[in-house]
């Protein structure tokens, strides 16, 4: 009764989209204040409705409900309570429900948060959200309903949830990216918004910019998540594999982080405004791409749901209408934006303009390395792989390219900027950067390595850039600490996300250049030495978990001849399904991870097994975080947040679209 | 939420809890070589070829099966002293362009491997016109026509005189 | 042109929309082999009963090589195929017996019938990496020359072989004919 509940919810939710986006559009043409304030309660009405169906999706995994066909193929009685849960996103049909209720969520979140704005606008954007969320819960009615039951006889039990997917990393990761993936339909229903009323103003843009940055954070986020979630579940100390399905989300961000840069530009002085909106509207291809990709059978991936090309020809007639509308509407419109003003050669909109054509070409040739096999094979029927090796040697430059100007472009004014500041701020920067890039990992690690001596040399560049701009701007007032309160929110979360790129760099360049490990055939009581430190075999034994059993090897890991650690790998064969997995032991530290990947047991009692010494790999992910969190406190930079207070007394008439300038 | 920064230390926390046990998919060979080079060399070629049996894995990351046969095929390759390039040409007879990961340059490969020189290219030409635009205006906008122009030499001869 | 330029992304977008419709008919998994048109690699092995074979025993004329395992599911759902294609000596069907165990591989064939003339024991995949398998079932299709022409990946049931290895076959006798 319940799963057939869970599709009514969903064919409820379908029909308030349709009205969502119809009537408040209609409404904001002919100025009918009714329909344009029906946007708001019809947003909230179907993010309810999404909710109560995944509510019910969630309680049939809770409830071991196998006549629901998609609860029997990704669940199992014996599998825990958490990953019951998580299940509910374990396989296409509730995942794509999920990512559906995410853009509800978002939805919602506009309508509650939108009070500064003039409500032809809230009408337009909450329209253009509910069109495009109608599309998907079409999709999900018509090819991929979680709530379909087996008939005439459900299963006694269900399929077990693969065994990859029964770890922390598959609670955090998928909603995490999903929230945020999904997130940059609210800038792309804002430009399209924008697109339509033929109106681009910094007041827009002052709108946009918190909503851009916190998705472009949550997808950072998210993104991170995945990584660090491969890196100990595959087990050989990987972070990103460039595959199909990671590729997209990475595109995205590299247009979000566009965006969000070519945001500023727009509101602070009035040009790019057409890039702008370009920007939003590829931001979002690059979320539809994902799901086209991910779910269509279209690429190979380990990622992918089981393909079919019937959701593959729905999902890509979503993306035709969707993006090639937008991108029409974009063609007819966009002429009538005028840039407000100009700027100089060197100038702090030149190194935004550089920054966002480097990223531009980096999410172009992710792109191209990704669909690059599939046009090969349309055209020669003969088949080619890209993989890592290629995008590392076009990504990498690309990204070193930007990090240079990333040193130089904050400290860069308005307009105009004389090259003989920039050059007397940044010489000595640049010079320390270079010696201790060099020195560091000498002195540090005992090791040179040219490749990564330049990388740190790069991040290095961007941290003292940082230092030295900051020490410019607290010089003048009375004391530094004076100096430090008066900058803004925006400036420290510009300077933490630029922090976060350096610490990542860090991360990056340490753990790929000087990384060790070592496979060996332990006996128990043998010993491995590996990076200074010692691992001794102690004990082996088998063990039982609540869907699983197995063996498990002890280790103990000391340096210096003291013990500080034990680990416990494992291998394990999971009931329901019958795969076998391999468990890692990971010490994890803020400098270095150390980890065991066991191998097999012989029949002498004997174990081989892979060491691995990581340096640094952590800061991957710490850098990411600081991103994650400079982008969000820029987002809540009081301008914000004075002017919603400000303005709320102002809203609900149409005359307020002109807005008054940016505080 | 979204603009609390506790939510960002949270992730911090959870990133530095002290892992073990995750589950792994790493195969693991004990061939032995005599020299670091040839260790090396192994380790490059098992990343860089395709397992033809997986989803879109390389040799070193996929266990059993086909993925493991071609590693020991490569061990006795390089044992044998084979190069790499004879070691590639190998696989190619037996598994074609799939299973290099790292595309090979010809003439059909080559928009995939100057595509993003191209695209760089595009870009800084279009970047070039938006600045040379903008100096345009930035110029206009600071220029003032002969009208103005005009007001403002008479508003300067005026004070001028006054004082 | 100034107004034109803003029709490229529109424009673009529609070639792609086009390439990814055209994609989503393709597979791309399916391997192509690279040995069509080049002779059977060398080999000197023994049969799963331990009678020593090499490229001298393969038959003279066109034949079928079966990459099969006791393991493999799909071996067993096209084994009635094989068996009948066997039975009334349409064509000679020669066996790899792939990465198996001899004991498991002679059980298979004792309990299910064996279609093979011979089965190559492969046990340690080194035939099946010069073929390029990547996994069974494969079936090759050798002319009388020892030259790989065609490769079957999967099931070869009834309705393959009537729809791609008869007129396979058909047009290989067309041109052995003068």
């Amino acid at each position: 009764m319940l799963p057939e509940l869970g599709s009514f919810s969903l064919i409820l939710a379908l029909c308030l989209c349709g009205m969502l986006g119809t009537l408040p559009v209609v409404g904001a043409h002919t100025g009918n204040q009714l329909w344009m304030n029906l946007a708001r309660p019809l947003a909230a009405g179907i993010f309810v409705f999404l909710g109560i169906g995944f509510a019910i999706l969630v309680y049939a995994f809770l409830t071991d409900d196998f006549s629901v066909s998609f609860v029997a193929q990704h669940s199992n009685s014996l599998l825990p309570m958490r990953y019951k849960f998580t299940a509910a996103w374990g396989g296409h049909e509730g995942s794509f429900l999920l990512w559906t209720f995410m853009l509800a969520g978002w939805m919602f979140t506009v309508g509650v948060f939108s009070k500064s704005m003039p409500i032809d606008f809230v009408a337009r954007v909450l329209g253009v959200l509910g069109l495009i969320t109608f599309s998907y819960i079409l999709f999900m009615l018509a090819t991929s309903n979680p709530f379909d039951r087996i008939v005439p006889l459900p299963p006694a039990d269900g399929a077990d949830l693969n065994s990859a997917l029964q770890d922390i990393g598959f609670i955090l990761h998928p909603p995490t990216l999903y929230m945020g993936y999904v997130g940059f339909s609210v800038v792309f229903a804002f430009a399209i918004a924008a697109l339509i009323s033929g109106r681009m103003d910094a007041a827009w843009a002052r709108w946009s910019r918190p909503w851009a940055n916190v998705a472009w954070a949550i997808l950072t986020i998210g993104i991170a998540l995945g990584s660090w979630w491969a890196y100990y579940e595959l087990g050989w100390g990987g972070w990103w594999a460039w595959d199909p399905v990671e590729n997209p989300p990475l595109i995205t961000w590299l247009f979000g982080t566009a965006l969000v840069h070519s945001l500023a530009v727009t509101e602070k002085r009035g040009v790019f405004k057409s890039w702008t909106i370009l920007l939003a509207i590829l931001a979002f291809s690059g979320s539809l791409l994902g799901t086209f990709i991910t779910r269509s059978g279209l690429l190979t991936s380990v990622h992918a749901f089981a393909s079919d090309p019937d959701r593959g020809f729905f999902i890509l007639g979503i993306l035709g209408i969707a993006i090639g509308g937008s991108l029409l509407l974009y063609a007819i419109r966009a002429p009538l934006m005028k840039a407000d003003a100009g700027f100089e050669l060197v100038s702090r909109e030149m190194f935004l303009l550089a920054n966002n054509v480097i990223l531009v070409v980096a999410a172009a040739s992710v792109f191209l390395g990704t669909l690059f096999p599939m046009v090969y094979q349309a055209i020669t029927d003969d088949l080619i792989s890209i993989g890592p090796p290629y995008f590392n040697a076009i990504f990498a430059p690309l990204m070193m390219l930007l990090v240079v100007f990333l040193g130089i472009g904050p400290m860069s004014r308005w307009k105009r900027t004389s090259p003989a500041y920039l050059v007397a701020q940044l010489s000595r920067v640049a010079l320390a950067s270079l010696v201790l890039g060099v020195v560091l990992p000498l002195l540090v690690l005992l090791e040179f390595s040219l490749a990564a001596s330049i990388t740190l040399l790069l991040a290095l560049w961007v941290i003292f850039s940082i230092a030295r701009d900051m020490a410019d701007k607290t010089a003048n007032k009375k004391t530094r600490v004076a100096g430090l309160r008066s900058l803004s929110w925006s400036y420290y979360g510009m300077q933490l996300a630029h922090l976060g790129i350096a610490i990542m760099l860090v991360g990056v360049s340490l753990t790929s250049y000087f990384s060790s490990e070592r496979s060996v055939l332990l006996d128990i009581g043998g010993t491995v030495e590996l990076g200074g430190y010692r691992f001794d075999l102690v004990d082996s034994r088998r063990i039982e978990g609540p869907n699983y059993f197995g063996e498990q090897v002890e280790m103990t890991v000391s340096r210096d001849g003291e013990v500080f650690r034990v680990l416990y790998p494992e291998r394990r064969l999971y009931v329901a399904s019958g795969t076998p997995s391999t468990e890692m032991a990971i010490d994890a530290g803020f400098f270095r991870d150390l980890f065991v990947t066991l191998g097999e047991q012989r029949e002498s009692g004997a174990w081989t097994m892979t060491l691995y010494v990581k340096p640094f790999v952590r800061w991957i992910w710490l850098g990411a975080l600081f991103m994650a969190f400079g982008a969000c406190i820029a987002a809540g930079d009081k301008r914000y947040r004075r002017l919603r207070v400000r303005e709320t007394k102002k809203a609900g008439s149409p005359s307020s679209e002109a807005m008054p300038a940016a505080s | 939420m979204r603009t609390l920064p506790g939510t960002a230390l949270c992730f911090a926390s959870f990133l530095f809890v002290l892992l073990s046990s995750q589950i792994g998919y790493a195969q693991v060979d004990t061939f032995e070589f005599e020299t670091d080079e040839q260790q090396r060399r192994f380790r490059q070629l098992s990343d860089e070829l395709r397992c033809p049996q997986c989803q879109n894995a390389n040799l070193s990351g996929s266990s059993g099966g086909v993925a493991e046969d071609l590693r020991r095929e490569i061990h006795r390759m390089i044992m044998e002293g084979m190069s790499n390039a004879e070691i590639e040409q190998f696989m190619f007879e037996r598994y074609g362009d799939f299973i290099f990961y790292r595309p090979r340059l010809r003439s059909d490969t080559l928009l995939l491997w100057f595509g993003p020189l191209i695209f760089l290219g595009i870009g800084g030409v279009v970047a070039w016109t938006i600045s040379r635009r903008a100096r345009q205006t930035d110029a206009a906008k600071t220029e003032l026509d002969p009208k103005q122009q005009q007001q403002l030499d008479k508003l300067l001869n005026n004070s001028e005189s006054r004082s | 042109m100034s107004k034109l330029k803003y029709f490229i992304p529109v424009i673009a977008f529609v070639g792609l929309a086009l390439m990814l419709w055209r994609g989503l008919y393709l597979d791309p998994k399916e391997l192509p082999s690279m040995l069509i048109d080049k002779p059977l690699p060398e080999f000197a092995m023994t049969t799963v009963e331990d009678s020593a074979i090499s490229n001298a025993n393969l038959p003279d004329g066109m034949f079928l090589l079966n990459v099969w395992g006791s393991y493999c599911l799909p071996c067993l759902v096209e084994h009635p195929t094989l068996m009948r294609l066997a039975e009334e000596g349409e064509i000679p069907v020669v066996g790899i017996n792939y990465k198996d165990r001899k004991e498991l591989a002679l059980d298979w064939l004792d309990t299910n019938g064996n279609p093979f003339e011979f089965s190559i024991y492969d046990d340690l995949g080194r035939l099946g990496i010069d073929l390029g398998v990547y996994g069974a079932p494969e079936t090759y299709l050798v002319d009388a020359n020892g030259v790989i022409r065609y490769r079957h990946v999967a099931v070869l049931d009834e309705q393959v072989w009537q729809e791609v290895f008869e007129p396979a076959i058909a047009e290989l006798n067309a041109e052995s004919t003068p």
